[in-house]
């Protein structure tokens, strides 16, 4: 890392977008520190050098594009269609951060027009956005929204010119090799097939009855806490999966099964496996995990 | 366990070299059938027959099991099922016969998937199955049954088909 590198230039564009994202990274705990890193070029909210109308009349270099929302050709900000002003910046840019969900894969606002709303690289998880010639520049920071943390992370290691390890959507390993079920403090529950039978409540696993898609989610939701304190599922939330390309789906909060057997297997574990060690599991009946954690009346 | 170590020739504390205790006996007998109907049904699953050729299968397999080796299907139901305080500390819930439990899991599960069984809770289905194929290998080892137990199959394996398919 440079002794005393230069601030980083950073162009945040929005897209088809609920701003999500942005009220997010407003909640980053280290966004004072971090801002003493990085020049605002362009943000929606934020103080900055220059509007989006200034910024379009003469499209500058930047190190960090940083694109939130869903992408749509003829979508226009500042008067300039997104395909003309995206494919203008990024290529102008070191760096590109597809910034959410609905950038990432195309996210909800793909629900409303399949065939024309798209992430910037990834079509749900076909690779075919508009930046698929510039793949190597895109970082993918899928989420619903994404957690501050992770977009302070991936900017510090490009301030420290470290580099970023990505899985096959180009999402960050660090944040992204863990499931949501690593850390989950209903864990144990999931052990013994412990089921929760409605939401908010601080005992049972939500995988088999309230839809929870912890199991086979990539994202650090419970290793990086939201708040710094929780996170859905520690909240009796179950997780609705969005991070991966099929969110949004349907049915978020039913599991779906065909005969009482969960359609989805944990990622990675086959079936044969994993209906004999549930079946087992499902054998013994553990007193401790039925009854309330904190019990009012005791 | 005396008159069992006299039946097979063998001295009482040798016997309990093997088994340190009755219920450690009646738990390998149970695992040693379970596994053995397991890899019969998980031979099925893997085949590429239809559900209703599946269910066939598994009809034949279970009643030829049941007149080549009655030891098996007799201890099943009337040992496990019947004394069910011999497996309490060592055969609780399903774990003794999971290798089989899974496989019917695994053909009920790809059934309901491929359309063409009916969606429901799993042990309302089990039962339907099992128990239909239990009672009439029971009652066929009573001696009630008109015929040989082979000559219900087909009959037996259509019903429950009707009973299971998809509407």
């Amino acid at each position: 890392m440079p002794s005393n590198p230069a601030k980083l230039k950073v162009i945040w564009l929005q897209g088809i977008t609920c701003n999500g994202n942005t009220h997010s990274f407003l909640n980053d705990p280290l966004l004072r520190s971090l801002l003493e890193k990085i020049d605002f070029l362009h943000h929606p909210l934020l103080p900055c050098a220059k509007t989006l109308k200034e910024l379009v009349k003469k499209l500058p270099k930047s190190d960090i594009l940083i694109f939130e929302g869903a992408y749509r050709a003829d979508f226009e900000r500042a008067g300039v269609r997104m395909e003309e002003l995206l494919n203008a910046l990024a290529s102008k840019s070191k760096h590109i951060i597809s910034l959410g969900s609905c950038a990432s894969f195309g996210g909800m606002f793909k629900e409303a027009d399949s065939e024309h709303i798209s992430g910037i690289l990834f079509d749900k998880e076909e690779q075919n956005g508009p930046l698929k010639e510039m793949r190597d520049k895109v970082i993918t920071l899928s989420g619903c929204p994404i957690h501050p943390q992770w977009l302070s992370f991936v900017i510090e290691m490009i301030y420290a010119e470290k580099k970023i390890m990505v899985d096959e959507y180009r999402r960050p390993k660090e944040l992204y090799g863990y499931l949501v079920h690593n850390g989950c403090l209903r864990n144990e529950y999931f052990e013994w097939k412990v089921d929760s039978d409605s939401f908010g409540t601080k005992e049972g696993c939500l995988y088999y009855a309230q839809g929870c898609q912890g199991p086979y989610t990539h994202g650090s939701c419970n290793k990086i806490l939201w708040n710094e304190v929780s996170s859905k599922t520690r909240a009796g939330m179950p997780c609705v999966g969005c991070t991966e390309p099929s969110f949004p789906k349907f049915g978020l909060f039913t599991t779906k099964t065909y005969m009482s057997i969960p359609a989805e297997m944990p990622l990675g574990i086959p079936k044969r496996s994993y209906l004999a060690l549930s079946g087992a599991a499902k054998s013994f009946h553990i007193k401790r995990l039925e009854g309330k954690l904190i019990d009012d009346n005791a | 366990m005396p008159t069992i170590a006299e039946k097979i020739g063998m001295s009482v504390g040798n016997l309990y070299n093997y088994f340190t205790s009755k219920e450690m006996l009646a738990k390998d007998l149970i695992l040693y059938i379970a596994n053995i109907l397991g890899e019969e049904i998980r031979q099925i699953n893997e085949s590429p027959l239809n559900t209703q050729e599946k269910i066939e299968s598994i009809v034949h397999m279970y009643f030829k099991i049941a007149k080549d080796r009655p030891e098996t299907i007799e201890y099943f139901l009337r040992v496990y099922l019947s004394n069910r305080e011999v497996f309490q500390n060592c055969c609780e819930g399903m774990i003794c016969v999971s290798a089989f439990v899974t496989e019917m899991m695994i053909f009920f599960e790809e059934g309901v998937r491929c359309g063409e069984l009916r969606d429901q809770d799993f042990f309302s289905a089990f039962g339907l199955f099992m128990g239909y194929l239990g009672g009439m290998v029971f009652i066929s080892g009573e001696h009630i049954l008109p015929k040989p137990l082979e000559e219900y199959e087909h009959t037996i394996a259509e019903n429950i088909y009707y009973a299971l398919k998809s509407r």
